[in-house]
């Protein structure tokens, strides 16, 4: 988890953590990088009509957003990539690559939230116990250690963050 | 830089720029998601529109509790400026009429 240091935001992730995080990344940059199907609902929330109740000019919006946009998402998440050790390591953020990180892992983590259905009155750790009462072997109880581990990575970057 | 006008000139009546309400009748809307923190939320808000600490936690808990904020107002250019760039932190923003 983050902690400041300085000026600086430092975590130390293990092998595990590590991979775990590089692996939900990717997912996040496949999806933003081939076919990029705007039906998938993940698109959907990460690239929401500007006018809900206009489809006609949200479309047309999107012509001249839509680009910048992905473009940015793909940066904040190559970017993640880049200072990520992955044999497990510190990371150590300034204030701009530490936004950076904010920022993909969002995009990493309303991915996962839709694909958990996670609700406003979701319990992860009723959710985490139900699901491993359910089936221990099942890829939710994996899905949502991974939801609730970034939550609390988010969670300590922007304590470290706002100091 | 305009210099300093070394002829008097007549002393006209101040033009009042008022803006004409078809061109300020659109906000920026935030919705409610399950996902994004609300120390993330207030953080974003603070960081896009230079908020305070204090204004950006009460927008960000009328966004948890009444499901949507407006977070700015203003021409709709701007507001589709606003509502992209809050898109692109991940939260969940669209442009309506006020």
């Amino acid at each position: 988890m983050f902690v400041r240091d300085g000026t600086v935001c430092v975590a130390r992730f293990g092998p595990a953590e590590a991979a775990v995080l590089n692996e939900v990344v990717l997912e996040v940059i496949t999806l933003l990088s081939e076919g990029f199907d705007r039906a998938n609902p993940v698109l959907e929330r990460l690239f929401p009509d500007l006018y809900p109740d206009d489809p006609a000019t949200s479309a047309e919006l999107r012509k001249y957003t839509e680009d910048d946009l992905r473009s940015a998402k793909l940066e904040q998440a190559a970017l993640l990539l880049d200072l990520l050790p992955l044999e497990g390591g510190d990371v150590a953020l300034d204030e701009e690559q530490a936004e950076m990180w904010l920022r993909a892992l969002t995009d990493v983590r309303l991915a996962l939230g839709l694909r958990l259905a996670i609700t406003d009155d979701t319990d992860l750790e009723e959710e985490l116990d139900a699901a491993v009462l359910h089936d221990p072997t099942s890829p939710r109880v994996g899905q949502l250690s991974v939801y609730a581990y970034l939550t609390y990575l988010q969670e300590s970057l922007v304590g470290a963050l706002m100091g | 830089m305009a210099a300093p006008q070394t002829v008097p000139v007549e002393e006209t009546h101040t033009e009042v720029h008022e803006v004409p309400e078809t061109d300020r009748p659109w906000v920026t809307v935030v919705w409610n998601d399950p996902v994004n923190l609300m120390s993330y939320v207030t953080w974003v808000l603070q960081k896009l529109f230079g908020y305070s600490k204090e204004k950006a936690e009460r927008l960000m808990l009328d966004v948890h509790h009444k499901g949507r904020a407006i977070v700015s107002s203003g021409a709709r250019e701007r507001m589709e400026y606003d509502a992209s760039r809050l898109q692109s932190y991940g939260l969940w923003a669209t442009v309506d009429k006020s």
